[in-house]
């Protein structure tokens, strides 16, 4: 495998630093050099979060570069347009069809950006832009916080990595009484992205 | 077996294996993992400390007993421990004390930047940076090492990039045996009397001596050969940023980077036609290698403040004349005009009551613009301190006039009155930054007899670095019930006879608390009591708005609780958010009554 710069962003409290976690676990357990750094603010939560994670033979930085990032992988869509500079031209935008409104929203000072404003967007970058409805799906297992699993199971279709690998980092990385809905979530994450693929 | 460990997990293991048997820290990020780590080991005694001079003085006396300390701090910790450093650099060492100083190069999450390794060269100690987790766990054993052998303490500086990246690393001892404690009384030594303390005086100028010789042939300060073109001096996370994008030029790492190994950096400037000194933020090494008079370029190219990452060296050495190939990424513009996410206090957050009622009261968001900025006369003026409760500056409460340091809050409101301000000065300090420094702030304030309104927002918790324990919780850093130190009595104790205690969450409580304060001539503290929402586990009925009662007012708008959206027209509240019963502030605020629990509401709404 060549390398693999994977930009995870999201909003604080969606689980995005536990997902980048487990990456690295993953990677390591593989046989590859990894490093893996989150800049998160000052918040608990609510606030933008956004984890870098590194993976080839051998790494130096820590942070990815603008521009050079293989994958984008957006837990919310704000957040999906924010950071989608980081892609490399023609790198992946695996999108989550989720809105979270920031507070400046709310207040009516700010303009939530619209589907089509997201797209327009990310197409600066890439025309590779997968939107998929995680926070439904996620939902529909019952479990909402299970959406970083979710998104875990669409990066893990493009690493040529063993799935027994991904499971068993999954397995040790959370607790056994939520296990089984977040590997039915990480299935349901690498199914969605059966038809993409990278060019 | 190699580990991914973040830079902090792996400096707490290095110290372990080293040995240590005392560890002391208050929580700052990016270093508050390292003692929480160490807390881990139940062979080793581990402390929250205070403040960070406490921590230093625990660190020192744990040292002068015979026995290996570690003292961790982010960088402004080391202003407040500056003192008990100075001092452990002039008396020295019994057993190996090592402080790690986390620096914030970018300010992720300080009041400003500071290259902590002008303290070293001020207290003539020696440095080490590394650069990576792998570095991180090395350089910790060899800090205790050079600390015995030098008689010093040591400084191993990281940064947030270096502490909060995971890394691999490979470990390669296990825990070395600690000594037994044993003081060794020696005058000359402790007792640091001006006579005394001359006769040390020479000693460290030797000392600083020795450490420089011994950089020459330390192990981590190394040449990586490459091209002759280019040589670049760098240590730390620059190193890696500076690996990356000039992969032909041969580098200069230094682990160890106070002193620094002169003959060797003489050697490798004779081995380029180029020197480059690369470092986040001062020229911290760039001065030091231009005394010995080689040319290096540096900081005309590298900026001074900021995080460095691949973009910030390629744009730099692009500017230097040294990368000629075009950018393999092409600049894409950015987006412009969407909505930020700034940290806000969360859901639930028991600091969101008194800082409403403090911007009504104070008549804030008629006075203030969204900058701050006065448009009219305020009624109060609030000075504020560092944690969570910081971000009540933010609009929609915008009550906060000014944040400086750790336990600032309480001596600024006293220097404001007593210059003769017009208005009432309230000041705001949360429980675990008054323990910290904010105690003898009151102590001040009752001596000199001021009319100063304090509040302490007490949610039980060191919340802002991650909930961490401190004196007024009671509890240890392994999670053990110790002594709780009363804030009520505490301030009573100290002579201020108006305190009140008021629930966070009663807003009707709180205004009469705050009104009366105000009015009174004498000096008032107010103790605001309410669970941290990340800790409030119990997650009842989340609140909903009947829209058939709701008028779009925009009063909980105006609480500022991210659980209140408004999308299209219409608010709603995040049920997944809301913290449900433990709350209840919008719908003790809101005029309509459209607020209740979600249970019992008659209307439906999304």
């Amino acid at each position: 495998m060549n390398k693999q710069d994977i930009f995870m962003v999201g909003v604080g409290g969606q689980g995005i630093v536990l997902a980048s976690d487990i990456l690295g676990q993953v990677a390591l357990t593989a046989g590859y050099d990894v490093k893996k750094t989150d800049t998160l603010g000052m918040a608990q939560r609510g606030g933008s979060v956004v984890s870098h994670v590194r993976i080839a033979q051998q790494v130096h930085a820590p942070l990815i570069q603008e521009g050079e990032a293989d994958m984008l992988v957006a837990f919310e869509k704000l957040e999906a347009a924010r950071w989608g500079y980081f892609l490399k031209p023609g790198g992946l935008a695996i999108v989550n069809n989720h809105a979270m409104p920031p507070l400046s929203v709310s207040l009516g000072v700010a303009c939530y950006p619209s589907d089509e404003e997201v797209k327009d967007i990310l197409k600066r970058c890439t025309d590779k832009i997968c939107f998929i409805n995680g926070t439904s799906q996620a939902k529909g297992l019952g479990d909402i916080r299970t959406i970083n699993m979710l998104m875990l199971g669409c990066i893990s279709s493009f690493l040529p990595i063993d799935i027994k690998i991904w499971q068993e980092c999954i397995t040790r990385g959370l607790p056994q009484k939520i296990l089984k809905v977040n590997l039915a979530a990480f299935d349901l994450g690498r199914k969605d992205m059966v038809d993409v693929h990278l060019g | 077996m190699k580990k991914l460990l973040s830079g902090n997990e792996a400096l707490a293991l290095g110290a372990y294996h080293a040995g240590v048997a005392v560890a002391a820290a208050y929580p700052g990020t990016p270093s508050t993992e390292i003692l929480e780590h160490l807390a881990q080991f139940k062979d080793i005694y581990a402390e929250w400390s205070t403040n960070e001079k406490v921590a230093m003085e625990v660190g020192l006396g744990a040292s002068y007993a015979g026995v290996r300390a570690l003292v961790c701090m982010k960088q402004v910790g080391l202003n407040v421990a500056s003192d008990p450093f100075m001092a452990a650099s002039t008396t020295g060492i019994d057993g190996g004390l090592v402080v790690v100083t986390a620096d914030d190069p970018g300010a992720h999450s300080t009041q400003g930047e500071q290259d902590s390794r002008h303290y070293a060269k001020m207290a003539k100690v020696a440095v080490l940076e590394p650069s990576d987790s792998q570095e991180a766990y090395d350089l910790m054993l060899y800090a205790f090492d050079i600390s015995e052998r030098f008689d010093t303490p040591v400084m191993l500086r990281s940064t947030t990039r270096i502490s909060h990246s995971n890394s691999l690393v490979e470990i390669r001892r296990e825990r070395m045996k600690p000594k037994q404690a044993a003081f060794r009384h020696d005058v000359q030594k402790y007792v640091m009397l001006p006579v005394y303390a001359r006769m040390r005086r020479p000693l460290l100028e030797e000392r600083l001596a020795k450490l420089a010789t011994f950089a020459e042939t330390f192990p981590y300060n190394k040449i990586v050969k490459g091209g002759t073109k280019l040589g670049i001096v760098s240590s730390s996370v620059a190193y890696q940023y500076a690996r990356e994008i000039f992969p032909e030029a041969s580098f200069l790492k230094l682990g160890m980077t106070y002193p620094l190994p002169q003959a060797l950096i003489r050697k490798f400037a004779g081995s380029v036609d180029k020197v480059l000194v690369v470092e986040e933020l001062d020229p911290f090494l760039e001065e030091h290698i231009r005394v010995l008079g080689i040319k290096v370029i540096g900081k005309e190219f590298i900026p001074r403040f900021g995080e460095l990452d691949l973009h910030v060296m390629e744009d730099a050495g692009r500017r230097a004349g040294l990368l000629f190939a075009a950018s393999k990424s092409q600049p894409v513009e950015l987006p412009q005009g969407l909505p930020g996410r700034p940290p806000l206090l969360c859901p639930g957050c028991p600091h969101t009551g008194m800082f409403f009622v403090l911007s009504n009261l104070g008549q804030r968001a008629r006075l203030l613009d969204d900058s701050g900025k006065a448009k009219g006369e305020s009624k109060m003026i609030i000075t504020g301190d560092i944690g969570c409760y910081t971000l009540g500056a933010y609009p929609p409460l915008r009550a906060m006039d000014t944040t400086a340091c750790m336990g600032a809050s309480i001596g600024k409101a006293l220097g404001m009155e007593k210059a003769g301000v017009a208005q009432k000065v309230v000041a705001v300090i949360g429980d675990s930054t008054f323990m910290h420094s904010g105690i003898t702030g009151v102590v001040d304030a009752v001596y000199n007899q001021s009319q100063i309104t304090i509040v302490i927002l007490d949610n039980s918790s060191t919340a802002m670095t991650g909930h961490q324990h401190h004196p007024g919780t009671g509890v240890s850093v392994q999670g053990e019930v110790t002594m709780p130190v009363d804030i009520e009595k505490l301030v009573k104790g100290i002579g201020v006879s108006d305190v009140k205690v008021v629930d966070a969450f009663d807003i009707k409580a709180l205004r009469a608390a705050m009104r009366s304060s105000l009015d009174t001539p004498d000096l008032s503290v107010v103790i605001v009591r309410g669970t941290c929402a990340v800790l409030q586990k119990k997650r009842t009925r989340p609140r909903t708005i009947d829209v058939a009662l709701c008028d779009n007012c925009g009063t909980c708008i105006k609480i500022g609780c991210t659980a209140i959206q408004k999308l299209d027209d219409q608010v709603s509240i995040d049920a997944m958010l809301c913290v449900g019963d433990a709350c209840t502030v919008c719908q003790q605020l809101c005029p309509k009554k459209a607020i209740g629990p979600v249970s019992t509401a008659s209307g439906e709404s999304k």
